[in-house]
């Protein structure tokens, strides 16, 4: 059962990425984005990670997903992607360097022996399907507090990031305010 | 490997294999494609790789730590989109379109 879910979810998840990276229109690229996304939450699902799952849900195929789709209908669909090539070997090299990157993974990852090093470091994963919720709260909130904290931080720095770099800001381009100054 | 049979139980070296492969597609993609918004979505494949990668190993170890790190990386992928949208509409306020190769003022 495992092995048909994963299978089918596996062909959904390339088969979205894929689509990403070919598609023309970036809306569709964006559809196929979402195709992936909600392909890997099932694959969470099927690891005992329900709760990884359901944010992944809640936080990539709603919000992100939805933001993208919201910029591209903001700047209009851009499908004239400009096909002169200020460096001419960039595709080719991308697809060598691609293709010798998933061998390289592939290889490093199916020799890996995986088992090696200590198991349940920071605590087991709960032992039926319960979404770890206990678990995982447990050690957010004790291993790894500080780093759960400067996630606060990162937010705020992120806010008012977005607030500054997308407010209209006059005629008058400020420092800071990341626009340059008209030529 | 993956193609030859159809196995019945599914190791976690499956999902790092399909982790690598989504993960290639993404950074190839990022090279190859000139819009930055469909770039971004291909840096979100390569987040989305990594995720399961960490939720493969804390499978693989019974591991909670793997699913902890998890949250961190929406995290910062929540804000990298939030901060990467909001350059993207600077830029196209500026030239009224979102091609990567047109912001070069500061290429030496």
């Amino acid at each position: 059962m495992e092995a048909v879910v994963f299978f089918v979810c596996a062909a959904a998840v390339l088969a979205g990425a894929v689509g990403v990276v070919l598609a023309r229109n970036p809306v569709h690229s964006a559809l196929f984005l979402l195709l992936t996304l909600v392909s890997i939450a099932v694959l969470f699902l099927q690891q005992h990670a329900a709760l990884v799952a359901a944010i992944q849900i809640v936080v990539y195929a709603s919000a992100i997903v939805v933001l993208f789709l919201f910029v591209i209908t903001l700047l209009g669909v851009d499908q004239h992607e400009s096909l002169d090539e200020p460096m001419p070997f960039q595709r080719v090299a991308a697809l060598v360097g691609g293709a010798l990157l998933a061998i390289g993974l592939v290889v490093m990852v199916h020799g890996n022996r995986w088992v090696t090093g200590a198991h349940s470091l920071r605590g087991e994963l709960d032992p039926v399907r319960t979404g770890n919720v206990q678990a995982l709260s447990k050690s957010l909130f004790t291993s790894f507090v500080w780093a759960f904290e400067m996630t606060a931080v990162l937010l705020v720095i992120a806010v008012v990031g977005g607030v500054v770099l997308a407010r209209r800001s006059g005629h008058r381009p400020e420092i800071g305010s990341g626009e340059e100054p008209p030529s | 490997m993956i193609a030859v049979g159809f196995p019945s139980n599914v190791t976690p070296t499956y999902y790092l294999i399909l982790a690598a492969l989504l993960f290639t597609i993404g950074a190839v993609g990022l090279l190859v494609r000139r819009n930055t918004l469909v770039m971004f979505m291909c840096i979100e494949l390569m987040l989305n790789a990594a995720n399961l990668t960490f939720v493969s190993y804390a499978r693989a170890l019974n591991d909670i730590s793997g699913q902890v790190i998890v949250f961190f990386t929406l995290v910062v992928a929540a804000a990298e989109v939030a901060v990467g949208l909001a350059i993207i509409v600077a830029i196209f306020r500026r030239r009224q379109n979102v091609t990567a190769d047109d912001v070069n003022l500061l290429k030496g």
